[in-house]
């Protein structure tokens, strides 16, 4: 037992974790057939969350976590984004199918394309979910009562000190990157995106039905971008993040005392010191070349490499303004999973550090 | 469309000022009062929102203040009890004393001194600072922050926490950033 629980710990060691998951999350999609059609294979997808929780709440340390207030619903809301991804590939696959054979979708049959009255009918259906939820809130605020903490201290961080759970994936990223980066930037890159998306893709695939086939890509990086890099860093800021924010396996007992090895090196550190053997230059202009040149190839060249190759099929179908702004939204998702990377294997610390004007990447 | 345009020039024809405007005119100091009204309540609500703004009793530890006497402390320690009150540590080694202040500087958040790892260590995202506030784990772009310290008149050593010494800009080469005292 004790074995397994340490090899599960290691499972969950974050390197490994987002790598399964991405690795999950592209076989969902390869094999989507088999996985809302076959029956076992269902079961077994909306299952094993509810068996692991099951299974491991009897283990203590993991109780610990999983009983907290606050944890309480993220344990909700991980099966349901389970289940409602599961359930609209299903749907998609099966209109898919219906494409495939020249059948109208589902959403089209004429008995679904009847309408229903606002009243009584759909006030009739809110008023009911109105009071089942206020039924189940009361109860639920009745038997696990959130806590109620002393009066905020300036001088006194609780250790760990979590945001709240629906920013635990910004906080996650906070270590990563800095401040202004992952606190200003980047959330307003994701606000922006998300809005900018019908101007990127006015692809009109898809509107009013499901479909997965249709809309591959689409579909993949948007469940990239929601799975991966903000619903399982809600999971591991929750259950993985412990004192002095050092990771944690589900199984391991939160001491205060840990100690992870994390010393941190700049990229120019990297190349300088390490690499050519000659000390830090002075000038920051000069210190940091490495790192921006890095950047500017990165944000700058990347895009119209892609244009040429492997994008070169969404270049000429999109055009070039939202070509531009599509990729580049597109490389600074994926700038986040490749810092976190670096960090955990190279310690990297930032690509480009001049703390002198407050600028690091 | 055509009726419209026809039924205004008449209307215009009969009746050459506008019954409508009549009507607004006669209405235009009830307008205005209520129109008034509007603004100052509103105005009254915005006051009363930036008054929050200057509240009535300020959180402001003192900026300069003295923290005992060089002997009491112990060379190699960091002294954590001024955290709470002033929010800085005291650090003591072999040729003095130093005084960092206790803000991350990645976000803001307060780290504690661990004394067994040797190290001040940040509970939100995880930074760690040498006992020296060199920055060396973690996202934290700078070294922590040093206060001035000199020795007061009676004695006693006295921080200035009004005077920030940043590493990145040399600040810790400034002599009132670290006291001698053998
Ligand atoms: S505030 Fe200290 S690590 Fe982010």
């Amino acid at each position: 037992m004790d074995t397994i629980q340490s090899w599960i710990n290691v499972l969950f060691r974050p390197q490994l974790l987002i790598a399964t998951s991405i690795l999950a999350l592209l076989g969902f999609c390869r094999y989507r057939k088999f996985c809302t059609q076959n029956k076992f294979m269902s079961a077994a997808i909306l299952g094993f969350p509810l068996a692991f929780f099951a299974v491991s709440a009897l283990e203590e340390n993991f109780w610990i976590q999983f009983k907290r207030p606050d944890n309480v619903p993220i344990s909700f809301m991980l099966w349901f984004v389970v289940f409602f991804i599961w359930l609209a590939m299903k749907k998609g696959v099966e209109n898919d199918d219906r494409i495939a054979e020249g059948r109208p979708v589902y959403e089209a049959e004429p008995e679904e394309e009847e309408k229903v009255f606002v009243w009584p009918d759909l006030v009739y259906t809110e008023l009911l979910c109105v009071l089942l939820i206020s039924i189940m809130l009361v109860a639920w605020s009745i038997l696990i009562p959130a806590p109620l903490e002393e009066p905020a201290n300036p001088q006194l961080t609780p250790n760990p000190s979590k945001a709240p759970w629906y920013f635990l994936g910004l906080q996650e990223i906070l270590v990563y990157f800095d401040p202004w980066l992952a606190g200003v930037l980047i959330p307003t890159f994701i606000v922006i995106g998300l809005m900018a998306i019908p101007y990127i893709d006015p692809n009109p695939k898809g509107n009013g039905y499901y479909t997965f086939a249709e809309r591959r890509y689409e579909i993949f990086i948007f469940l990239f971008g929601f799975v991966i890099l903000w619903v399982l860093l809600i999971f591991q800021g929750t259950f993985l993040r412990g004192p002095n924010w050092n990771f944690y396996g589900p199984y391991e007992y939160w001491d205060v005392h840990k100690v992870v090895p994390l010393t941190n090196v700049n990229l120019s550190e990297f190349i300088w010191a390490r690499l050519l053997g000659v000390g830090m230059p002075s000038f920051w202009l000069v210190r940091e070349i490495f790192g921006l040149l890095l950047l500017g190839l990165y944000f700058f060249a990347l895009p119209v490499l892609f244009a040429k190759t492997l994008w070169k099929k969404f270049y000429l179908q999109m055009g070039l303004i939202p070509y531009v702004l599509g990729s580049d939204l597109m490389l600074w998702m994926l700038l986040v999973p490749i810092k976190m990377y670096l960090r955990w294997t190279l310690n990297l610390k930032y690509f480009v550090a001049i703390p002198e004007f407050f600028f690091n990447i | 469309m055509a009726d419209n345009t026809s039924e205004a020039t008449v209307d215009k024809t009969v009746a050459p000022e506008n019954p409508e405007r009549r009507e607004f005119l006669k209405n235009l100091p009830v307008l205005g009062i209520a129109w008034g009204a509007f603004a100052a309540s509103v105005g009254v609500v915005l006051a009363g929102s930036l008054r929050f703004l200057f509240p009535n009793v300020l959180y402001e530890p003192p900026q300069q203040f003295k923290i005992g006497f060089p002997d009491d402390f112990q060379v190699g320690t960091v002294s954590t009890e001024f955290k709470d009150k002033f929010g800085v540590w005291v650090v003591r080694n072999d040729q003095g004393f130093y005084v960092l202040i206790s803000v991350c500087t990645h976000l803001g958040c307060t780290p504690n001194w661990l004394s067994s790892e040797n190290k001040f260590k940040c509970p939100c995202h995880g930074s760690g600072f040498y006992m020296t506030g060199i920055n060396f784990e973690g996202p934290a772009p700078r070294p922590l922050e040093r206060a001035a310290i000199s020795l007061a008149e009676d004695g006693q050593i006295l921080v200035d926490k009004s005077q920030k010494f940043l590493y990145e800009r040399g600040g810790w080469d400034d002599p009132t950033s670290f006291l001698f005292f053998a």
